[in-house]
């Protein structure tokens, strides 16, 4: 009835590695299940090559237009090396929160540790690529081009910030708005139990209006998986802009 | 080219960053959760009773930042060396069969468009040709009609004037008979009227000499 009981990690195999517990957990379960998944789509999609392509070709081409169009708009042509990792990116996430849509799965989105450690990963990625491209030159990013140089010492340190700023916004984001769906739907589905077990045959019926609400709201989450794994990726592709252009 | 290489030499390197990124990050978090770990030692025990988001749980975040590197890694290599060339190499083709197609209606309109004009064109030249042949012929007769009908204008001058030459043989011989008989008809004429014998020449002269007389 613990409508957090659902983001619980559960260890199914214990791994200690150098002192550090890594056991497979129920997370690392939906982790792998995601990774089949998405590689398994394209792989048995693009298994036959079709010219005209059927279904799950179609689905397979779709997704890779779909990233392939985002990376080009928001990134730039320049940007072509990095569209796996973006492609990676927006799968994954996407499978995850997907997942996640299914009752007794477990969403691995919703845990702050990892949606961070991803947000973090684009975020050391975009630095060190904006660092080989444009060397120190990339310093001259936190100076917006035009303003006054008296201006300097309030406008650096606030795009400093911001800058920082990217991985945790970027992470919170994603997680909250997972956990946060996923937390909704269980406590309107507690409610619909506690009023058939409650008021007994008046349950029944007062029981339906919080059902109702939650197949709203399934499908309001459907649109948020999707949105969020779409944002998620969309922020790294303009992130990788501005690493490459540094406008 | 130079910028191709540098590019393909980017792309590999990102490829190499991000598990190096990955691997980083699993690091520092596992070094996060481990000093979270020491340092209150109430809330490890609290761990299982329920209390608190699981999410804010940093004994869990070794094991989660460990498969989250694993699993994401794995998905990276997997996609960007194996599957996504594919699906490019079968976009790519698509793209140029179609693009082959287009070119060779376009090609095979063109051909027929051709065609067309050569069968137009060699419409209209038979049909000039057959103006011309037309306008030689006609020519060619006309021309021979004219050639005969001079041939026929000078036959005819020609036997013209080969009859009024016939003609003035014709009245010279009558003139010069004409002289004879009338000098005869002169002596004849005098001899009997006149009983004179003249001379066969000198009534010659005398006609000759009238008629002299008559042509000035």
């Amino acid at each position: 009835m613990d409508p957090l009981h659902q983001f619980a990690i559960n260890p199914i195999m214990q791994i200690v590695i150098a002192g550090y517990d890594v056991s497979f957990s129920n997370s690392a379960l939906f982790m792998a299940i995601a990774v089949a998944l998405v590689y398994a789509l394209i792989h048995y999609g693009m298994k036959g090559r079709a010219l005209v392509p059927g279904r799950l070709q179609s689905t397979a081409e779709m997704f890779y237009e779909f990233v392939a169009n985002m990376v080009r708009d928001n990134a730039g042509q320049d940007a072509r090396p990095y569209f796996p990792f973006v492609f990676t990116l927006f799968m994954f996430v996407l499978f995850g929160n997907l997942i996640g849509m299914i009752p007794y799965t477990f969403t691995f989105t919703s845990h702050i540790i990892v949606t961070f450690a991803l947000a973090l990963t684009v975020f050391v990625f975009v630095t060190i690529l904006a660092l080989i491209k444009h060397g120190l030159h990339f310093f001259t990013f936190f100076m917006p081009h035009g303003a006054p140089v008296a201006l300097a010492p309030i406008l650096i340190p606030i795009e400093v910030i911001s800058y920082l700023m990217r991985p945790v916004s970027l992470s919170i984001r994603l997680f909250a708005n997972m956990m946060a769906g996923h937390t909704m739907l269980k406590v309107f589905a507690g409610f619909t139990v506690m009023m058939i077990s409650g008021m007994g045959a008046l349950g029944l019926f007062v029981g339906l209006v919080p059902l109702l609400i939650n197949i709203a709201l399934t499908g309001f989450e459907f649109l948020v998986a999707f949105l969020q794994a779409y944002v998620f990726s969309i922020l790294t592709c303009l992130y990788i802009r501005d690493a490459l252009e540094l406008h | 080219m130079p910028n191709l290489l540098a590019e393909a030499r980017l792309a590999r390197w990102a490829g190499a960053a991000g598990s190096a990124l990955a691997s980083l990050t699993l690091l520092a978090g596992a070094a996060l959760a481990a000093t979270a770990e020491h340092a209150p030692g109430a809330e490890h025990g609290a761990e299982h009773g329920g209390g608190g988001l699981p999410q804010l749980d940093p004994t869990t975040f070794p094991t989660q930042i460990f498969w989250l590197a694993v699993t994401f890694i794995t998905l990276y290599y997997l996609l960007a060396k194996k599957a996504l060339p594919r699906v490019a190499e079968v976009l790519e083709e698509r793209q140029e069969r179609i693009s082959r197609d287009l070119n060779k209606a376009a090609s095979v309109k063109e051909e027929a468009e051709a065609v067309l004009a050569s069968v137009e064109k060699a419409l209209a030249d038979a049909r000039s040709e057959a103006q011309s042949v037309i306008a030689a012929t006609v020519a060619e007769i006309e021309a021979a009609n004219h050639a005969r009908q001079g041939q026929l204008a000078a036959d005819i001058g020609e036997r013209l004037k080969a009859a009024e030459a016939r003609i003035a043989g014709a009245k010279d011989e009558a003139l010069a008979n004409i002289r004879g008989v009338a000098a005869e008809i002169a002596r004849d004429v005098a001899g009997k009227l006149a009983g004179v014998d003249v001379d066969a020449s000198k009534a010659e002269a005398a006609v000759a000499a009238v008629l002299e007389e008559r042509r000035s």
